[in-house]
């Protein structure tokens, strides 16, 4: 295409967006709320997901060893866990060095524990991880098929609890923006019939002394981009803002909180420009969609 | 130049408008179609600018199948097909250079080459003092003419006129028909469906009467020949 057809089709492509100033306003209306709300929803899955992938890889069996077993018998243990597929490593703790832990983790009150140094009640264990945290319930259960180990300990619920909050987090998003979606393309695609309409005349005209298809229906497809990109810039906006807002907050109210959250660069560009991707996609499906029912070329 | 063998028309709610037409019309021919109301004319000049397809048959234009054509090479087909309407389809916010401009725009005309040519042709239909004007503001007859003068404005080898001389006075229908003996002078193929009595038995050309989907006459010289 010349440069100047080009720039023929975007002067038409505005031209048609004030043509209906109304329905255009309103379908750059839905485009923004739906990136909003897919913007918030993504910059929270995604902050979930983190937090979730630093939940996991914290996440271990301990595998405590019969006291009656004798060295070799603990090295054939090892070799026998270590072969499991999905494992990744397993490390030896000493009951001594399982006892320190405990009374480290519990702060104040592991002091009442002292006290049971000599009688350590603690066996020794194997600390195993698995490749991928999905697989730590499996994993527990073969290893405790095993010969010689006394039994198995994993924070079950956590991980599971996690998964399924995600999980749900995760599908209401999807099925919210996805009505968001149709309904913002159902609403571009409306707008562009109208354009069609209005402009009837001419294209039948231009049809009729040998315009090509494209040659119509650019100026359409450049209205639904505009209305895409137009109705993206408002979320971005907002999100950057409200981005730096939080994480600003958290580090300067709440130093402590457990989550960190992704940082702020890349991350809130990576998510503008996944916005405008997405208002263009919207744009384009739209008028497609009036084109292809409305647009007999 | 454009020829049909054995066409047929039949509409989707099942009218048989065209029932088996053969005709040749050659390079820079003047012809009448002309025939009762409701015979096929229109149907038969829509075929050739792939407006309608022919339900079966063959229509050859400039060496082509239009009947077989695919969509995307209907564009360059129409370039070649100039088509003038008895209700003039021009648009009213554009200016009679506009109007006539817009017909080499949208066919990706350089500028320079588009204001030449529109000035030539706004002079042949003797326009060029009105090209400021809106249709609103021309006669019938003007808005006739930029019509004729937006549809040969990219030089067709073929012109199609459905009724153009319908809606206006006799004295600016023999204007017209004046402007499209020039047209044809000049090499162009001239079809033209009317109505006129008058401007067919005075300004003698080939006739071919449509009746029923049929041609039922076909005559070098020929005339109206139908009361009305
Ligand atoms: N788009 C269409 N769909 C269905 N039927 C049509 C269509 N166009 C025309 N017809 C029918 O086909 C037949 C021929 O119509 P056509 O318009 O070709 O006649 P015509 O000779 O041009 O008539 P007129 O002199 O009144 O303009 C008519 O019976 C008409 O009702
Ligand atoms: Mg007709």
């Amino acid at each position: 295409m010349k440069i100047k057809t080009f720039g023929r089709h975007g002067k038409e492509g505005f031209k048609n967006l004030g043509r209906n100033g109304w329905m255009t306003f309103a379908s750059i209306s839905a485009v923004t709320v739906t990136l909003l709300l897919v913007g918030v929803c993504l910059a929270l899955l995604l902050n979930l997901n983190a937090f979730g992938d630093q939940l996991e890889s914290d996440v271990e069996i301990s595998a405590f060893v019969d006291i009656t077993a004798k060295q070799e018998q603990q090295d054939e243990l090892k070799s026998k866990i270590e072969n499991i597929s999905e494992v990744e490593s397993a490390t030896f703790q000493s009951k001594e060095e399982g006892l320190d832990q405990l009374i480290d983790n519990l702060g104040d009150e592991g002091e009442v524990f002292e006290s049971l140094r000599e009688e350590n009640p603690l066996s020794d264990a194997f600390l195993v991880k698995t490749k991928d945290p999905q697989d730590v319930n499996k994993v527990a259960e073969e290893i405790e098929q095993l010969e010689n180990v006394q039994n198995v300990e994993f924070a079950e619920d956590t991980v599971n609890k996690l998964f399924k909050v995600l999980e749900i987090a995760r599908n209401v998003g999807l099925a919210l923006v996805i009505g968001l979606l149709f309904t913002a393309m159902f609403l571009i695609s409306n707008t562009i019939k109208l354009t069609i309409v209005a402009r009837s005349h001419e294209i039948e005209i231009m049809k009729l002394v040998g315009a090509t298809n494209w040659f119509i229906r650019w100026p359409f497809l450049i209205e639904g981009v505009l209305i895409g990109i137009l109705g993206a810039l408002i979320p971005i906006g907002i999100l950057i803002y409200g981005y730096y807002y939080l994480i600003d907050l958290i580090a300067n109210r709440f130093p402590t909180f457990i989550i960190d959250l992704l940082p702020v660069t890349p991350f809130v560009y990576q998510l503008s420009g996944l916005l405008v991707v997405l208002g263009v996609i919207i744009g384009v499906w739209g008028s497609l969609t009036s084109m292809r029912k409305f647009l007999k070329v | 130049m454009i020829e049909m063998k054995d066409v047929w028309k039949t509409y989707n709610n099942g009218i048989k408008a065209i029932n088996g037409i053969d005709i040749k019309i050659g390079k820079s021919e003047f012809v009448y179609i002309v025939g009762p109301s409701g015979a096929g004319k229109s149907t038969f000049m829509r075929m050739m600018y792939r407006e309608e397809v022919p339900t079966s048959g063959t229509i050859i234009i400039n060496g082509k199948d239009v009947g077989k054509m695919k969509n995307k090479h209907v564009p360059k087909l129409r370039r070649e097909i100039g088509v003038v309407f008895q209700d003039f389809k021009l648009l009213p916010k554009l200016t009679v250079y506009e109007n006539v401009a817009f017909a080499l725009e949208v066919i990706e005309e350089s500028k320079a080459s588009t204001r030449k040519r529109v000035m030539e042709v706004l002079s042949l239909v003797n326009l060029k003092n009105k090209a400021r004007f809106l249709p609103d503001e021309l006669s019938g007859g003007e808005q006739q003419r930029v019509s004729i003068a937006r549809a040969i404005v990219n030089n067709p080898s073929i012109l199609l006129t459905d009724e153009p001389t319908g809606n206006l006075d006799p004295e600016t229908a023999w204007g017209i028909m004046d402007l499209l003996d020039q047209i044809n002078n000049r090499g162009t193929t001239v079809i033209m469906a009317t109505h006129n009595k008058d401007i067919v038995n005075t300004f003698r050309k080939r006739v071919i009467a449509i009746d029923g989907g049929l041609v039922t006459r076909d005559e070098a010289r020929g005339e109206y020949g139908y009361e009305n």
